[in-house]
């Protein structure tokens, strides 16, 4: 008994039996996705992919990782892309695949050749499982990735808070991606809002340790050397007497313990810096 | 450092190869405080002693393990964290735990200001790694 014997043996009671196959593939299936795909749109993925599969078994045999199974493989990985995106796990886009042996296995299994080709067919349909975790694993990784970029913009706004005054509230950790954002947002909004003062609020970071408190210094010595006033509101209890124990120095960059004392502050400069240029122009 | 029994058989470990497993760390470590009831002064304290000393292990050390466990003596509770990595070990711990002196770019506060967050503090290092180990009380 070939290798050649068994792929026949395959290939007729593949397409002897493709309808019964078919349905309770899509069943068994449908079981496992419990109705959150649809029955036409499960039967329908499922029949491209059984004729893909017969086709690549009557071409070229069992081998999965040869080139007449390239369509079964882009046909699963779109599948395992679309499962991916939709919610479904990992475990119940593999399970796809092997349920077709569980389909076939009551047809082949009776007899000693019927036995061994199950056996082949079977390990095929692993790799290819195999490969539907693959696929499904890099495009959860493509879409953390894309959500991590979009929380990197989303969490570093820049609003006005008063004519020519800018708040900065940063909320989370503050890592060197982050400030190099922040960084370059107030310095834009600073010329954009033609303002003078800038608050950078940090009473939604959790920990403010060394490099935090490096990346703090740099955004405010970066806002000062373009004429800008910067202070750094929201210094908790807490925080305070961390950053004391640390021995970080903040040198001569005002602090404030809340956002609203940090804007009368600011305010009041503005006020000032106004009346002086009334006064220059008298 | 005294060797204090575990109060909880469980010993929670985080593997640091990169920046995010440091926050990962760090979190682990703030919920245990939370849970033993440390105050939020202490609390802040403790998790940005382990921050530096995670992001050490990570940048100096090439990356480790971070083990971290509730402890008690006498009356008190506190949590004992340890730093532990496979790292080219400190040639000077005394230069090292010099406020200002650093080997790359940072303040050069991170040793040197774990060790005044934190009750206990002590640092083992060679050719084949360096361990940190720390514990805080609760009061």
């Amino acid at each position: 008994m070939t290798t050649e014997g068994n792929t026949q043996l395959l290939v007729e009671t593949l397409v002897a039996q493709r309808d019964d196959f078919l349905a309770q593939w899509t069943s068994t299936v449908g079981e496992d996705l419990q109705g959150r795909l649809s029955k036409a749109e499960l039967g329908h993925e499922l029949s491209e992919l059984y004729e893909a599969i017969l086709g690549a078994l009557t071409a070229s045999g069992l081998d999965g990782r040869g080139e007449h199974f390239a369509e079964t493989r882009s046909l699963l990985i779109e599948l395992s892309r679309n499962r991916a995106r939709r919610g479904f796990t990992s475990t119940e886009t593999a399970r796809s695949v092997f349920a077709l042996k569980e389909v076939l296995e009551p047809s082949l299994a009776g007899d000693e050749q019927g036995a061994q080709a199950y056996l082949q067919f079977a390990r095929l349909l692993d790799d290819l499982g195999l490969l539907t975790t693959e696929a499904y694993i890099r495009t959860r990784e493509e879409i953390i990735s894309s959500q991590a970029e979009q929380l990197l913009e989303l969490a570093t706004p820049v609003v006005k808070l008063w004519d020519g005054v800018v708040g900065v509230p940063l909320v989370g950790t503050l890592d060197s991606a982050r400030t190099q954002v922040v960084m370059e947002k107030l310095l834009q909004t600073l010329v954009d809002t033609n303002s003078t003062h800038a608050i950078i609020d940090i009473t939604g970071v959790p920990t403010v340790d060394t490099q935090v408190a490096q990346h703090l210094l740099k955004t405010v010595v970066a806002a000062r050397m373009m004429g800008a006033q910067c202070t750094i509101s929201g210094i908790r209890p807490q925080i305070a007497q961390t950053i004391v124990a640390l021995g970080i120095e903040f040198g001569d960059i005002p602090t404030n313990a809340s956002l609203s004392d940090a804007l009368r502050q600011a305010l009041k400069e503005v006020a000032l810096d106004a009346d002086d240029d009334v006064r220059g122009l008298l | 450092m005294n060797d204090y029994g575990a109060v909880s058989a469980s010993v929670e470990t985080v593997p640091v190869a990169n920046s995010s497993d440091v926050v990962t760390a760090r979190q682990m470590v703030r919920t245990l405080a939370q849970r033993t009831g440390l105050s939020l002064v202490h609390q802040t304290k403790l998790v940005t002693a382990a921050s530096e000393l995670g992001r050490n292990m990570l940048i100096h050390g090439g990356g480790g393990v971070v083990r971290a466990t509730t402890v008690a003596d006498g009356g008190r509770s506190g949590i004992f964290v340890e730093f532990q990595d496979q790292g080219p070990g400190i040639p000077d711990i005394e230069l090292a735990l010099t406020d200002g002196w650093t080997s790359g770019n940072g303040m050069g506060l991170g040793l040197s200001g774990a060790k005044r967050l934190v009750d206990e503090f002590e640092i083992e290092s060679g050719s084949g790694g360096t361990t940190v180990r720390i514990v805080k009380w609760g009061r």
